[in-house]
């Protein structure tokens, strides 16, 4: 489903944030990337869903090339995503339906089915009853939870989630990690980038950890 | 084909949302737009109107001929039979000094002063209609006539209805340039709006595109947003230029009982109306067109704020 061969990144500026980094994901695994920060996690992702192109080397994503993905095709690669982020991302001039709507908009969904899957996502996440509610009254807890529903709504094959645990205190967290291991067990390919080691305790996953843009050794698979 | 309307109803209620939640800044663009579009438009109008009047007053050009005042009954005559003999002349009409002076009083009002006058201060006048009504061949003629024993003055009356034309094209000329002026400063303005809207929402904008939002989703909104705008203003510009005819209507209307004439300012036609509305539209969308496309491009996504 995903790999990544002799993959290196360098920014303009010079610093080399991945070097020669390969492997490879099955449809279906759940994979956490781990490492400090400044190991090359967030530049693995932004590879991912094109918001960066490796300097060499290749990323396979559904057996499309990404990096060399022309700039119009981008976005609908993009919707095989969900994404999850750290800081969540919502959109705050509207109701937590509506920005759990916003993917289905996106691809053009029609309205009913849109609205019955809004609120299954609602209804999985736990905030059915919230789906009138702004998100800024929300607790962060459940702002992760309702980014978390934004990601899944379109059903996509990939779960990415940056850090999905970085804001939260524990109890949260061991919810966020329950909704992606739900996900994975119904056949989402899941990739956490994360150093929250009580996460990696709680799904037990593979790992694919990174020192300074290498691969560590017995990781690769 | 039901996926593409949906797509539009939703930009389209995207960017009317938006204007409502700023309802005094987008009233006041809209004012903005009207007033500058208002100029152009009613100076329009107003060359359209004179335009027609005159054009209506060109139609049957007319040749006056004045004869000296000591003119004798027999010149006269002998004018008259000249002017049977002219085959370019279809017809003339003798007006006597008489009866020039009688309408004088009549439409002057100066009674009192024309009676206190020594003698008849008016001509004996003769008004000829040309066969060829070219400005070539009346002045052909003027200049023929004029050359006649005992005539005093040869006027072209249509002359100062050409003169006038040529002002009212004139006139025409900097409707236009500066339609084109500010219609260039409609699409700044709207540029600008738009400008300062994707900066405000550049966060929104980063998220919807990590999403998997293509450009033209991105822009949909801002197009319509630019096209109401600019549809809002020339709405406004149509009032401007409405309640501008009325009220010249009014007025006009206590002249014309003065001068006893029907003098009326014709307020924009429908089809001038509807030029108006979609030249504003379609401005407004370029200014966003161009503003969307240019500020979009600068904008890429990030997962969060650290470089690696």
């Amino acid at each position: 489903m995903i790999s990544f061969s002799h993959v290196s990144k360098r920014y303009p500026g010079g610093h080399q944030a991945l070097q020669d980094v390969s492997f490879s994901i099955d449809a279906g695994e759940l994979v956490f990337v781990t490492g400090h920060s400044g190991a090359g996690k967030s530049t693995l992702l932004k590879l991912l869903v094109a918001i960066e192109r490796p300097t060499s080397g290749s990323v396979i994503v559904n057996g499309q090339n990404v990096g060399a993905l022309n700039r119009r095709a981008v976005p609908f690669m993009r919707r095989s995503f969900g994404l999850v982020f750290q800081d969540h991302k919502l959109l705050f001039d509207r109701n937590v339906f509506d920005n759990v709507a916003l993917p289905l908009q996106i691809a053009g969904f029609p309205g009913k089915d849109a609205a019955r899957r809004v609120r299954a996502a609602l209804d999985k996440v736990g905030l059915l009853k919230f789906e009138a509610a702004m998100p800024i009254t929300l607790s962060g807890g459940e702002q992760q939870r309702l980014c978390m529903a934004r990601a899944i709504v379109h059903r996509p094959a990939i779960l990415l989630a940056d850090e999905p645990t970085g804001n939260l205190d524990t109890e949260y967290a061991l919810e966020i990690g329950e909704l992606i291991r739900s996900f994975n067990q119904v056949g989402v390919t899941a990739i956490i980038a994360t150093h929250d080691q009580s996460l990696l305790a709680q799904l037990a996953p593979r790992v694919i950890s990174l020192r300074q843009g290498v691969l560590e050794p017995g990781a690769a698979a | 084909m039901r996926a593409w309307l949906a797509a539009h109803a939703g930009g389209f209620s995207a960017a009317l949302k938006r204007l409502s939640i700023t309802p005094l800044g987008s009233a006041l663009n809209a004012l903005v737009i009207g007033i500058a579009l208002s100029l152009p438009v009613g100076l329009y109008l107003l060359v359209s109107n004179l335009q027609a009047a005159s054009q209506q007053l060109t139609a049957a050009p007319q040749i006056s001929a004045f004869m000296a005042l000591d003119a004798s009954r027999a010149e006269i005559a002998q004018i008259e039979v000249r002017l049977k003999q002219t085959p370019r002349i279809t017809a003339f009409r003798l007006v006597p000094r008489e009866q020039a002076l009688a309408e004088f009083k009549k439409s002057s009002g100066l009674n009192d002063v024309i009676e206190g006058l020594p003698q008849n201060p008016l001509p004996d006048a003769f008004v000829i209609d040309a066969a060829d009504a070219s400005p070539e061949a009346l002045e052909g003629l003027r200049d023929e006539i004029r050359q006649w024993p005992r005539v005093a003055h040869v006027q072209l009356d249509a002359q100062w209805a050409r003169r006038l034309d040529a002002g009212l094209r004139l006139a025409r000329l900097v409707a236009a340039i500066l339609g084109t002026l500010l219609g260039v400063a409609l699409v700044a303005v709207t540029f600008n709006t738009i400008r300062l809207q994707v900066l405000t929402r550049r966060e929104e904008i980063e998220v919807i595109k990590l999403i998997g939002a293509t450009d033209a989703f991105i822009q949909r909104p801002f197009l319509y947003f630019g096209a109401l705008q600019g549809l809002a203003g020339g709405a406004v510009a149509w009032g401007i230029v409405s309640a501008g005819a009325y009220l010249a209507n009014r007025s006009l209307g206590e002249l014309s009982h003065v001068y006893a004439a029907l003098l009326q300012l014709n307020n924009l036609t429908p089809g001038d109306s509807l030029v108006l509305l979609l030249t504003a539209t379609a401005l407004g969308w370029l200014g966003a067109w161009i503003s969307v496309s240019r500020h979009l491009a600068l904008i890429e996504p990030y997962i969060h704020k650290s470089l690696q």
